[in-house]
This record gives structure tokens, sequence and C-alpha cells, in this order.
């Protein structure tokens, strides 16, 4: 039995429709990254998983329980953190989880000690006495993702969780999502951020307009949308046509060109074995490489895509590739995902 | 647990929730408390100043009228921190939790009763010192408390349902000021009625606002003999006509909020 599963699930607001039958199922100890830009449905479908809204049709179980017919079941076994850091501005971070925690009916220790572990946890425990009207955002949002944990829920909802977060608090709450994942907890996740969804997602529904336009893991949609891609660039814009030359062998579509990046890309078939046939065949052709790399495509390219338009969070998404100024060395290690790390992975970087 | 021994714990933690933000904001109750003194005393010694009633000091008459307007006003303060727990995401947090559906409502509208009574016991210790005076029991003087809160707390639950089906705690606070203050003005709260145009005084005599000021001045024995005998049933019968009308719109307004509580959505 699946931890969650959703069927035909569909929700009209008046005349627009939300959801037009979603399918979708999280296995027991996974994590789902649901996908898509705003508007999609994302929260909607979050938000009928939480017993929040009813949908029109379709079904939604959790467990196996029904979110309709056995709306205070699912209650006890889930947790929901929204967009909004859900916290009472005029309790402490201690109150605030200890009555969420009174909530979910654990006992007056319990609640106690859960939320006083918890505070430590997220970091928050310095400020365990102080009313949450002072806290910053983002101990906002860690005081909210640590009252939806309170009852050691077995399913977590958690809508944007990093939306609006630092760098470094990201990268702490996805250390955290991972952690939470290892102890056996069921993680459906929305967001806009793709490194998110490749990064925590074991499977990846993206939908758009209310519909599941792609599902999978991370690769599968990866490779639905093509293979990889060669990407040079080279110090002088005159070594482009001979460049051009010496790789067209390996070309399996045609290459793309930009004089002003001074870059060519090439679509190739097959591995990292590709980038040394392409090296060998520049051996002694006197052009001087800036850059190379072997890219896979990522989320982005897949959501370009499959959407039509760019995730609007993405910076490098739609661009013309017109900066890969960058070295080929240093994000390579951050980079799970290409063998070799490109410009345009390093500019990402950059900007997030 | 039973169902309901589950439904009055989690009221409580609601309403001790509610009552921490009073010690955590304290100002709020200052001003709560601000308004009803400075209305005693405008009251007291303006109006006063002008209308002569036979057999009865105005201050004394005055006093269980401004109780009924200040314990109303009081019960705003549900609408607006519901609007505001909806606006802020809080009362999705709630609606996710296994928890009783009337709990978030019965702990907001018993934090109210405890505003009420503070609000109240300032308001009686400025009567007292301008010169109001309860003239019978103690046992009525409570009766007449009890019956202000009793009213207070229907109106309550009334609020709930407003808070709860508008967009933001202000439009609350601006919307029960043209609700409630026609309400409390078209009354025998401040003057006697028999001098208002027909209408008015049809509407005023049979205002619950009227029957509740009149049961408790009754109650406090701020009445004389001199004044004009009740010449309507409700007039005639103020305790019985207000506790109709309280049970009345508690029969209508509590199952209509809760219902509108498991619907709500947020933001």
């Amino acid at each position: 039995m699946a931890a969650v599963e959703v069927e035909g699930l569909v929700k009209k607001f008046k005349a627009t429709t939300a959801l037009a039958g979603v399918d979708l199922a999280v296995p027991e100890g996974t994590v789902l990254g649901l996908l898509g830009p705003n508007g999609a449905g994302k929260t909607t479908v979050v938000r009928i998983l939480s017993t929040l809204l009813r949908a029109d049709s379709g079904t939604a179980r959790i467990f196996g329980k029904d979110v309709i017919a056995h709306p205070n079941d699912v209650r006890s076994m889930i947790g929901l953190t929204g967009q909004y850091a859900a916290v009472d501005e005029y309790l402490t971070g201690q109150e605030n989880l200890e009555m969420i925690g009174r909530l979910y009916h654990l006992t007056r220790s319990d609640a106690r000690q859960r939320a006083t572990t918890l505070l430590e946890r997220f970091d928050l425990a310095d400020a365990a006495d102080r009313i949450a009207k002072t806290y910053s955002g983002g101990m906002r949002r860690r005081l909210d993702i640590a009252a939806s944990l309170i009852a050691r829920p077995r399913v977590l909802f958690l809508d944007e969780p990093t939306t609006g977060l630092d760098p470094r608090s990201r990268i702490g709450m996805w250390e955290f999502i991972g952690s939470l994942v290892a102890e056996g907890t069921t993680i459906l996740l929305t967001t806009q951020y793709l490194e998110e969804a490749d990064r925590l997602a074991d499977g990846i529904v993206v939908i758009d307009h209310g519909k599941v336009i792609a599902r999978g893991t991370s690769d599968q949609l990866k490779s639905q949308v093509g293979g990889h891609r060669l990407e040079f660039t080279v110090s002088d814009a005159a070594d482009l046509p001979i460049l051009r030359e010496r790789v067209a062998p390996l070309a399996v579509d045609d290459p793309v060109v930009d004089e002003q990046a001074r870059s060519l890309s090439v679509p190739v078939r097959g591995g990292a074995e590709v980038l040394r046939d392409a090296l060998r065949r520049l051996d002694d052709s006197g052009v001087t490489l800036v850059d190379v790399g072997l890219r896979r495509p990522d989320l982005d390219d897949v959501f370009l895509i499959l959407t039509g338009h760019a995730s609007e969070t993405s910076p490098g998404g739609a661009s013309s590739g017109g900066a890969s100024s960058g070295g080929a060395s240093s994000d390579g290690a951050s980079d799970g995902g290409a063998p070799v790390a490109t410009g345009r992975h390093a500019l990402k970087g950059a900007d997030q | 647990m039973t169902t309901l021994a589950q439904a009055v714990g989690d009221g409580a933690v609601i309403t001790k929730r509610n009552l921490l933000k009073i010690k955590r904001v304290p100002e709020l109750l200052v001003f709560a408390t601000l308004s009803p003194i400075m209305f005693v005393l405008l009251f007291a010694f303006i109006f006063g100043s002008a209308i002569p009633l036979p057999g009865v000091d105005y201050k004394e008459f005055l006093m269980a009228g401004i109780f009924t307007q200040t314990v109303v006003f009081g019960s705003t303060i549900t609408g607006a921190s519901l609007a505001e727990d909806l606006q802020k995401g809080l009362i999705d947090r709630f609606r996710s939790l296994p928890m009783a559906r009337s709990a978030v409502l019965v702990g907001r509208t018993n934090a109210d009763i405890g505003n009420n009574i503070v609000t109240m016991f300032v308001m009686a210790v400025t009567g007292l010192l301008v010169g109001w005076r309860i003239r019978t029991s103690v046992l009525d003087a409570l009766a007449a408390f009890g019956l202000l809160l009793l009213f207070a707390y229907a109106i309550s639950w009334l609020m709930a349902l407003v808070g709860l089906s508008v967009n933001s705690p202000e439009v609350v606070q601006n919307a029960s000021f043209i609700i409630i203050f026609p309400l409390t003005f078209i009354a025998n709260t401040f003057v006697p009625t028999d001098n208002f145009p027909p209408a008015l005084k049809a509407f005023a005599d049979w205002n619950p606002v009227s029957s509740v000021t009149l049961a408790a001045r009754e109650l406090f024995g701020n009445t004389s003999p001199a004044l004009p005998p009740p010449d309507v049933w409700p007039a005639q019968h103020p305790v019985v006509y207000s506790l109709i009308w309280i049970v009345g719109i508690l029969v209508i307004f509590v199952p209509l909020s809760v219902r509108k509580y498991e619907s709500v959505a947020g933001r």
C-alpha cells in the first residue's frame, strides 16, 4: 500500500479548473517532488490531501484512509507545512510547539519534550522563550516546519519549504529533509526549484494547468527530454569554425554556435567517452579551450520542453547562453548530475 | 478519550493560547479598558449634566447601558482575531490537526469572556468612584454581570461567523462598528426611550440590547418608580426576553460558525 494514493482528482473554483484529473502515488519512505509553475495546482493537491479542501471528484488516501471519509485518522498521520509560516506570533517558540503537540493529543510532558528536541534540531533553542513575533523570516519558517513534525507524522506535506530561505538555510533544510526520509517519513514536496526536486525527490510529478504532464525519476525525465550535449568555450571566436569541423562527426544533430559567448554546443550520443573522443580530435588543432564539458539536460530543460515555458525561478532556464565566463573547475563537486561541470552550471551556482 | 472530553481539552488549549496573547500584548487590554473608562467619565459628566431623570441619578442609570455596550464591543475581538488567524494561515494549520472542529471557536469565545470580566471590573471600579451604587444585593449584582457576560458570549459566536467570512481583521472592526453603534444607541442604554420617534421607539423596545440593559439596571437597583412603567412585554420581562435572545443566537450561530470553520479556506 502506498503512503499516499491519489486518483482522478478534480477540483474547480468557479470558472477555473484547478485540477483536471490528477493521479499520483507516493510509496512509503520516499519523497515525491510535485513540480509545476505558479497556478499549476500544486497547492490544491496538498490542500486536498491534508483535508483542508474537498475535491469535486476523485479519491485521495493516506495509508488507505480516505481523506473525506476518515479525516481525523488522516490528520493524525500527517504533518503540514503550508506556504506561509503559520505560527502564533504572540506565543514563544516553545509555546507554539507545545500547543500544536497538545492538539495532536500528545501528553503534556511528551509535548514539552518534543518541543525542546525540535527547537534544538532546528537551531532555535536560544530563541525558545522569545515570542515568535521577534523571529526572522527564516526562523519562523523553521518553527513552522518543526510544528508540523511535533507528532512524528508518517506523511509530511511540504508546500514550497525553502521558498524565502537564504542559501545556507536551504541547504540545511535539504539535509534535514534527507534525515527525515532516513527515519522512514514519507514526504510530498512541492517546489519551484528544479534543483531541489532533483536533489531530494525519488519520484517527480510535473503538473501544469491541473494535469500531470510528466512523471518518473529525475533521470527518466531527463532522458525523455534528450541526450547529452558537448559544450565548448574557446578563447578566440575565430577558432569556432575549426572546432565545429573537428567535432562534427560526433554530432547527432545540428550544433549551436554562439559567437558572442565564443561557445559551441553539440548534441551527442553516449557518455564520458564522447568527451575523450572529442578532446582527442582537437589535439593538434591549435584551438585554445577555456571551458569544455559534457552536460546532461537538467530539470530546467525538462521543464522548458514539457511546459513550453521556463521555470520562473531558474536564472539559466531561458537564457541564450551568453555567459559562459566561469571556469570549468570550481563547481564540479556540487553537481551530482554531470560528470564535468560547465560554465552554465557555474553561473547557476553563483546566482542561487 | 471520549470525543466530548477531547473537544473540551482542545478548547482549553486554544483558550490558553488566546489568553496568553493578553499577557504578551498588555497594551490591548489597556486600550480595551481605557475606552470604557473614558465612556463612563464622558457620559456621566457630559450627558449627566444635561439629562435630569426623576428619582434616579443619571450616573446610576447610565452604568448598565455602558456595561452592555462595552461587552458587546468586546465580543468583536473574536471576529477580528479569527480573521487574523485566517489571514496568517493559522486556521489552515489547526484544520489539518486531529483536533475537535469546535475547539478554535470555543477557545476564542471563551477568551472573550475572560476579556470581558477584566473590562467590566475596571468599569465597575470607575463607576463606583464617580458615584454609581449597587442598591440591591451582591447576588443580584452577580446575576446582572452574569447576564451581561452571557449576552456578550452569544454575540461572540455571531462575530465568529463574521470573522470567518471576511478577508481581514480591519473589515471586522469597521463592519461591527457600523452595526453595533446603532444597535447599542437605539436602545435604552443612555437615555429613556419614551421620547424617541415611534419607529425608533418600537425598535428600541424590541432590541435585545434594551432588555439586557434594563435587566442589569433592575438587578443593580438603578431604576426609579418615578420613571414611566414599561409598556411592552420585553421591558416587562427583561431577563426572560434577554435569555430568549441569548439562546436563540447561540442555537443559530454556534452550528453556523462551526460549519463555516470546517470549510473555510485561508488566503
